[in-house]
């Protein structure tokens, strides 16, 4: 599995679209900080892109590469090689390479700008850390997808699907039902809610960094023990991990039973 | 204020060059307790005590006397009752240590109590293991300054205040330190008073909480991570200027609750990782100026009834929401703040916002409604909604508006 690793990511390291994604974020970077002057304000703007753009591109590019490089995966197949190590090598490859242009394109201007002198650094990392996970969660959503649609167009669609509707319209639905239902009680809802959709969780983990002061507004037991401990950090963690893992699962059961 | 300062000056000579002796407390001395000194004392002497440990309780005194402790005496109360009374004009106390204060449910007994006098100070006492700190009553023309007041409060119905004033004018508090009380300072009934520098923190509800009092000036202070903030009440023309509201977090905890408040100024003020920055109701004709309002969860919360306010060059900085109102109504004024939520463009580049700014959010409406729907804060969805919004009005005030929003930080 680490030979592929290792050949996936230099194959990416190469390619044209990891350096895009790279001088992407760096631009990224240094226009948010120039045109901000302030590391928190920047790092406030980068939240609203990062929980959009990571899960989009991660989705786009795991589909991309997975039919880019079918006929490479289907020589691997001919070889005496663990299916499973194939595909997680393939996926580990292409998520860490994506994570890597992340945390640099972000992290080179951040550090020039005085980022380990600052109090934002704490929110900074976080941010970078959730960047990481999401990369690695859409990206296994991806290969699922890739996996199960031999159509390249339907993978394609499938695939934007999965961000619009974990993005944008899930959110949507979201506040409906919770407007609709508020006569109940709703805050184990909400927080279970917002558990199901890793963008909503990785939002909710900078929540607790940026804008705990408005969340403990809230007068409900539940909200408080959740947000006003380390509890609701701990649990966010582990909820993101039981994101990656379950869609990577599936990756390997899938890879076993499918027909090339 | 002349007229006290040569009734000052006049009694202070008096009392230095007429019959005013000293008389020494100490354990070896022929006067070993500060009661007994006291008794023996004639008006405008002066009683040291010296260092150690003095076990009394109810200690009146009732005539003009300077009592000064040398190298902070300790007067333990052992838990009995009130430790000293003060019902004379012109008594001055100075460094004590003031401990173990009587706990009842029925009388509010105090560590030292002002009852009915006038020109008394109070300085340089630590008081500690208490009901109630400092019990000022319908007293006037004092000063209360340099004290500590550190008290363990756990619980709002059985315990005191820190420094209490009631039906008293014209006093001056400066540079006290309390914690831990339920009440940092209280004010019921008191007027023109000045409280300058001091500091109020952990208290269980309020750093600072007044009603009825008028005409007050409140400058240089800082309250931070009391159980509700600081709250004032039913008063008229008062001054709040350059304090720093801070931490203060909680579903019921205020920067500053403002309730029935007419005619005030507040200038200068740092409000800073409060749940709500100011919560007005009821409140009307206040100025807002240079203040900073970061990193609030509401910066201000306008609750309803409130005519004539005016907020001009106030810093909102990295607030989860501006301004939240809960009405269409809208008869407040926004002019040339900072707000870093602000996305227009300034064009002709003379510092001014060439588009409006709209504080109110679509979204803090909703929150309103169903306070659940919070933790869709920062949401893409919540964007879309609010930038809809944002260019049609329809839940939110539509005259609301920051009609020259300032492109830079304001200083001042």
């Amino acid at each position: 599995m680490l030979k592929i690793l290792k050949y996936s990511f230099f194959d990416l390291m190469r390619s044209r679209w990891s350096y895009v994604y790279f001088a992407f974020y760096l631009l990224l970077g240094i226009v948010l900080l120039f045109l901000n002057n302030d590391l928190s304000k920047a790092v406030i703007t980068l939240m609203n892109i990062i929980i959009v753009l990571v899960p989009l591109i991660g989705t786009i590019f795991g589909v991309m590469y997975y039919y880019n490089s079918k006929e490479f995966t289907e020589l691997l197949l001919a070889q005496p090689l663990k299916r499973s190590s194939i595909f997680l090598g393939q996926y580990l490859g292409v998520s860490i390479s994506l994570s890597m242009s992340l945390v640099l394109g972000l992290g080179i201007p951040f550090a020039l700008y005085g980022l380990f002198n600052s109090s934002a650094i704490w929110d900074f990392s976080l941010l970078i850390i959730t960047g990481g996970f999401l990369t690695f969660i859409f990206t296994a959503l991806a290969f699922n997808i890739a996996l199960s649609n031999e159509n390249k167009i339907k993978g394609f669609g499938y695939a934007i699907l999965v961000w619009l509707l974990l993005a944008i319209i899930y959110d949507g639905v979201f506040l409906m039902s919770l407007i609709l239902f508020e006569d109940y009680p709703l805050d184990k809802l909400s927080l279970v809610g917002t558990m199901l959709n890793p963008i909503d969780l990785s939002r909710t983990l900078i929540l607790l960094k940026l804008d705990i002061s408005a969340l403990l507004g809230y007068t409900g037991a539940v909200f408080k023990q959740f947000f006003g401990t380390s509890f609701g950090l701990i649990v966010s963690f582990s909820m993101l991990i039981i994101w990656v893992s379950l869609p990577v699962m599936r990756i390997v059961y899938k890879s076993k039973r499918k027909d090339f | 204020m002349n007229k006290v300062v040569t009734v000052f000056l006049i009694l202070f000579f008096v009392s230095f060059f007429s019959s005013a002796q000293t008389i020494t407390v100490c354990k070896d001395c022929n006067i070993t307790t500060l009661k007994e000194a006291i008794k023996n004392a004639t008006d405008f002497d002066t009683i040291i005590v010296k260092q150690g440990t003095y076990k009394e309780h109810n200690i009146t005194i009732d005539k003009p006397l300077t009592i000064l402790g040398k190298n902070y005496p300790v007067i333990d109360g052992e838990e009995q009752g009130e430790i000293i009374t003060i019902v004379s004009d012109h008594v001055t106390v100075d460094g004590l240590f003031l401990k173990n204060v009587g706990n009842s449910y029925t009388e509010d007994f105090a560590a030292i109590r002002v009852i009915k006098s006038k020109f008394f100070e109070i300085r340089n006492l630590v008081i500690e293991k208490l009901f109630f700190g400092i019990y000022i009553e319908k007293s006037k023309f004092g000063k209360i300054i340099n004290n500590k007041i550190i008290g363990e409060a756990v619980e709002e119905y059985n315990s005191g205040n820190g420094i209490h004033l009631w039906y008293s004018h014209d006093l001056d508090i400066e540079n006290n330190h309390v914690q831990n009380m339920r009440d940092g300072i209280y004010f019921e009934f008191a007027d023109n008073s000045t409280i300058k520098n001091n500091v109020s923190t952990n208290n269980l509800r309020y750093g600072l909480h007044f009603m009825f009092s008028n005409n007050d000036v409140y400058e240089g202070n800082t309250f931070e991570n009391n159980g509700a903030g600081v709250a004032v009440m039913f008063s008229k023309q008062i001054k709040m200027i350059n304090n720093v509201f801070k931490k203060n977090w909680g579903t019921a905890s205020y920067g500053l609750l403002l309730k029935e408040i007419n005619d005030a100024e507040i200038k200068g003020n740092t409000f800073e990782k409060n749940t709500i920055g100011i919560n007005i109701e009821g409140s009307n004709r206040i100025t807002y100026v240079n203040n900073n309002f970061s990193n609030n969860g509401w910066a201000v919360k306008v609750r309803g009834a409130c005519y004539s306010n005016s907020f001009i060059s106030n810093n909102f900085l990295y607030n989860s929401f501006d301004v939240s109102y809960n009405s269409k109504i809208n008869d407040n004024l926004f002019d040339n703040n900072y707000w870093s939520n602000y996305t227009g463009y300034d064009l002709d580049k003379n510092g001014i916002g060439d588009v409006p700014y709209r504080p109110v959010k679509l979204f803090s409406y909703i929150v309103n409604r169903t306070p659940e729907t919070i933790i869709l804060l920062r949401s893409l969805f919540i964007d879309i909604i609010d930038f809809s919004e944002k260019v049609s009005p329809v839940f939110t005030p539509d005259k609301l508006l920051d009609n020259n929003p300032s492109i830079k930080k304001i200083a001042w």
